[in-house]
């Protein structure tokens, strides 16, 4: 709390009036003293063998500098640091933005050249070359990802209808706290326990469809319970009240009143959890592993996956290494266009499923 | 259809801590009876043991006895639901369930226990129960709306309107209009009387002009300090109870000497 | 909960059930039930799975000096990532949070909080792509000039990696992969900094960064903390975007920016355990459970911190 910000002001320019006026910039003023800095960055970068990066690290810090300056000289010390916090965190967003909108840029970029027919309708089946695709991949993936949505979707749901419907006391906290434990498992960790579960069921070497999605599985319960607990939370008592008062037992209550009311929350948390799993490569990599044909059984041996494919794609090329690196990057994109169109999904079932008010 | 309960030796408990102690109470059937007081004193508390509802609240217990019709309704056989379905609820703020139109609304009772009705039997139930809670000539035209797009009054009364779809004997109602208009406090009010012919009711209620209003019995609850049991002080006629009462708390509360 | 005190009627407190409720009720209370195994049957499977590698003789684990000898770079190697990750992540968080909570105009926050948390959206497959293909050549004269300018410390002794696939890009790497996280986390407490100390301090005459200073940071302390502690697990067990970057070695070493780095557990694994067997296995499932332990003391801790401010904060 600054305590000499009476004598640091500069003096009012209306001596008039109930309200002191200080000396501020124009409203555009710290933009243009901003854009100024960058662009004289920009010449400083340009005269020490311009870069890319140079010229914006250059830009930035002297944008900040020239705006923190004149708010200093015009408007005083505690105005000076609020504007020099307004830079320091815009820039932090800016920052954030750089390395997503250089990822997208690349993926799009390499990933176009074989975004083709042949990708998606042909396997690696006998292809050493140019040519195959990610026919065998995008359907194991999607078979894996639905039989693990199969496993988690219950009894993640049960389980928070249990946390926010019933329980009580030590073993609802026991719960809570570790579903939230289990959400920082880190996701190799999920593979090898499924891969040690079921070689201990069905001795060594076991690798099965099935065991990718156990693994899945154990990383996308603790999601799918987070989600449909804060839902289930949000649905109001007086509607359960309503229902107990008709003399409808509590399971009814929950299924008919409860669930229906929160179906929107619920759908779009289920689909996010979905999205968090489907580019999952570590557990699969040592559960279900790879292979060049199509497997669509998950109860017989090797599967492929896409993002299995595009790690073994990327870092295994074979004899012609451009085709292995298109696949690999294609993959990478298709991969990107499956977890955002989840979350779009997401995102229209929150809007079309909420209950209609009829305002 | 309309039941007497009577009350004895009721204690309410919400853990360790026993919220309302020592009623005893006859309602009488086909009339109204008024509960007031204080806020804090227990009188939604002993409202919602009528019909068991308090139980909802984990850890919330009675001790005493409730008998509707020589039954009691805490007996070890008696299971809530059952006793729920004979004896219905109105609360506070309205709560039509946002998911249903207003005519699924009307019979969430018995679509919510699945139970098998024809359509001309459902209609029928429907306009009825509509009919009976005065909203019949208002919505008859948009029954397939949601029931939350209607204004409070309407909503309130829809859920009147849910809770005799079901028929019970007794019908609670939890300060029924304190989140209401004056017009609709109105109608709710026209409703109550007309109802009482069929139902024996009981309302919580802030507005003492209410009670004095509407009730042929008014019950008065009273607390002795902060963290002791809420207690029933007197239950009278209410035509004694706002003009020569029994009690000298009693007279202060209704006088606004209180506090 | 029943019966504590009612010698005269036990009868009345004993809730008759339907089967019905009974039925629902118990399959709920199952899955939680549930649920707590599994956490409980992975560390039990990890550990039989392990213990041939904890019994073996130490010439006979992969390296030949025991597992103690095979495993301690590894974790070496997961820290330091792990640890650059935090240090670059967690300020640029805060920022982001408060930009997105307070600076930016109001119309757009809520798109900029989800063009954020798209970032945690992409596949760590992919961050491994662009680490490799982007990030890793582009932080090659930065190599260069740190192993010149910097070199009199150890985290910078170089020499200089060509390819740039050194410990210093992968900690760049987790450190875009954890920002989201620290950043939703920053930007849920902020946001329910109370409105009163808020509009209490603008009312003051404080300007916007003295109300931030003076009412959210103070309140946001400890969920930015733990947040910052969930980041830290993320980058702890992150797999794939490790092992696609880093050109990994056995070395133990502290040099962030030279050609030998050591490797990580999460990224060892991946990239051994499909050509492993017998004892190989063994070995790097040991190495996993000493993740999974490390991952659950940092996670517990988390917890610990953002749920102790939840019951002081009297928000629920």
């Amino acid at each position: 709390m600054s305590t000499d910000t009476r004598p640091a002001a500069p003096a009012p320019v209306q001596p008039r009036g109930p309200v002191r006026v200080e000396r501020r910039l124009p409203r555009l003023a710290p933009l243009g003293l901003y854009l100024a800095g960058v662009a004289l960055g920009a010449g400083l970068s340009a005269l020490t063998g311009s870069s890319l990066s140079s010229t914006v690290v250059y830009g930035v810090v002297l944008g900040t500098l020239a705006v923190f300056l004149a708010s200093r000289l015009v408007e005083g010390r505690r105005k000076a640091t609020d504007r020099l916090v307004t830079c320091l965190v815009t820039t932090a967003f800016g920052v954030a933005m750089v390395p997503l909108v250089s990822l997208v840029w690349t993926v799009l970029d390499n990933g176009l050249a074989r975004f083709d027919a042949t990708f998606f309708s042909n396997s690696m089946f006998r292809v050493v070359g140019e040519g195959g695709g990610a026919y065998h991949a995008i359907l194991g993936t999607l078979v894996i990802t639905a039989l693990a949505t199969v496993i988690s979707v219950p009894i993640g749901l049960m389980t928070a209808i249990y946390l926010v419907e019933y329980a009580t006391g030590r073993l609802k906290r026991a719960i809570t706290f570790f579903v939230d434990v289990m959400t920082g498992i880190p996701s190799i960790v999920a593979g090898l326990f499924a891969f040690a579960l079921f070689t201990l069921l069905f001795g060594n070497d076991v690798r099965l469809g099935v065991m990718g999605a156990v693994a899945l599985s154990v990383l996308m319960i603790p999601v799918v319970v987070r989600s449909c607990e804060e839902v289930l939370k949000l649905v109001p008592n007086e509607l359960r009240e309503a229902s107990f008062a008709l003399g409808v037992p509590k399971w009814r209550t929950i299924v008919k009143v409860v669930l229906p009311t929160a179906i929107a929350g619920l759908g779009t948390g289920v689909t996010l959890a979905v999205a968090r799993v489907v580019g999952e490569t570590a557990p699969l990599l040592v559960t279900v592993g790879l292979i060049t044909g199509t497997n669509l059984d998950p109860f017989d041996g090797r599967m492929a996956t896409l993002p299995v494919f595009a790690y073994y794609q990327l870092t295994q090329p074979g004899t012609d290494t451009q085709a292995f690196l298109d696949r690999a990057w294609t993959a990478a994109l298709v991969l990107i266009i499956l977890v955002m169109a989840l979350n779009v999904v997401a995102r229209l079932i929150s809007r079309f499923l909420a209950p209609k008010t009829g305002h | 259809m309309a039941k007497r309960i009577e009350v004895s030796d009721l204690d309410i408990y919400y853990g360790d801590f026993k919220a309302v102690e020592g009623v005893n109470v006859a309602i009488e059937p086909r009339s109204i009876t008024a509960l007031i007081g204080p806020s804090g004193c227990g009188k939604s508390t002993f409202l919602r043991s009528l019909n068991r509802m308090h139980e909802v609240i984990p850890g919330a217990r009675v001790e005493g006895k409730v008998v509707m019709d020589g039954q009691d309704l805490y007996g070890a056989d008696v299971d809530p639901v059952n006793v729920r379905r004979q004896i219905g609820m109105v609360f506070q703020r309205p709560n039509p369930f946002p998911t249903m139109s207003i005519y699924e609304n009307v019979l969430a009772g018995n679509r919510l226990n699945s139970k098998r009705m024809k359509k001309a039997e459902a209609d029928d139930v429907v306009e009825r129960s509509l009919r009976g809670a005065n909203l019949w000539n208002e919505v008859k035209d948009r029954l397939d709306r949601p029931g939350s797009g209607l204004s409070g009054g309407q909503q309130q009364r829809l859920c009147i309107a849910r809770a005799i779809a079901v028929e019970p004997d007794v019908l609670l109602m939890d300060e029924p209009c304190s989140a209401l208009d004056p017009i609709s406090t109105l109608a709710i009010e026209d409703l109550m009387t007309e109802l009482k012919d069929r139902f024996t009711i009981v309302i919580v209620t802030h507005n003492m002009q209410q009670a004095a209003r509407v009730s042929e019995s008014t019950g008065f609850f009273n607390l002795n300090g902060v963290g002791q049991p809420g207690r029933l002080i007197e239950f009278n006629p209410t035509e004694k109870i706002f003009s020569n009462p029994d009690e000298k708390a009693t007279e202060d509360y209704i006088s606004g000497r209180f506090g | 909960m029943t019966a504590t005190k009612a010698p005269s009627e036990p009868r009345s407190q004993q809730a008759v059930r339907r089967p019905g409720d009974r039925i629902f009720a118990g399959s709920a209370k199952a899955s939680g039930v549930f649920i707590l195994l599994v956490l409980a049957g992975v560390a039990a499977f990890l550990v039989s799975e392990a213990v041939p590698a904890l019994t073996a003789p130490a010439e006979d684990v992969p390296g030949g000096e025991g597992l103690g000898a095979y495993v301690a770079p590894l974790v070496l190697g997961t820290l330091l990532g792990a640890v650059l990750a935090l240090l670059v992540a967690t300020p640029l968080a805060v920022g982001i949070a408060l930009y997105v909570t307070y600076y930016a105009p109001r119309r757009v926050a809520a798109t900029m909080g989800y063009v954020i948390d798209l970032l945690a959206a992409i596949p760590s497959v992919v961050y491994g792509f662009w680490g490799l293909a982007v990030l890793a050549p582009a932080l090659v004269p930065f190599h260069v000039w740190a192993a010149d300018t910097l070199g009199f410390l150890s985290f910078f002794a170089g020499p200089a990696s060509t390819s740039g696939r050194t410990m210093f890009t992968v900690g760049l790497v987790l450190a875009v992969m954890i920002l989201p996280i620290i950043s939703a986390i920053s930007r849920e407490v902020f946001s329910q900094a109370p409105a009163l100390h808020r509009e209490a301090a603008l009312a003051l005459g404080a300007t916007r960064w003295e109300m931030i200073r003076m009412a959210v940071l103070p309140y946001g302390k400890s969920g930015v903390i733990g947040g910052a502690m969930l980041g830290l697990g993320r980058a702890l067990g992150e797999t794939m975007a490790v092992a696609i970057v880093l050109s990994g070695g056995a070395g133990a070493t502290l040099n962030l920016i030279s050609s030998s780095n050591p490797s990580t557990i999460a990224s060892n694994i991946a990239l051994r355990f499909p050509e492993a067997t017998g004892l190989g296995i063994n070995t790097l499932i040991a190495s996993g459970l000493v993740l999974f332990v490390i991952t659950l003391a940092v996670n517990m801790l988390a917890r610990w911190i953002v749920n102790r401010r939840a019951d002081f904060s009297g928000a629920n």
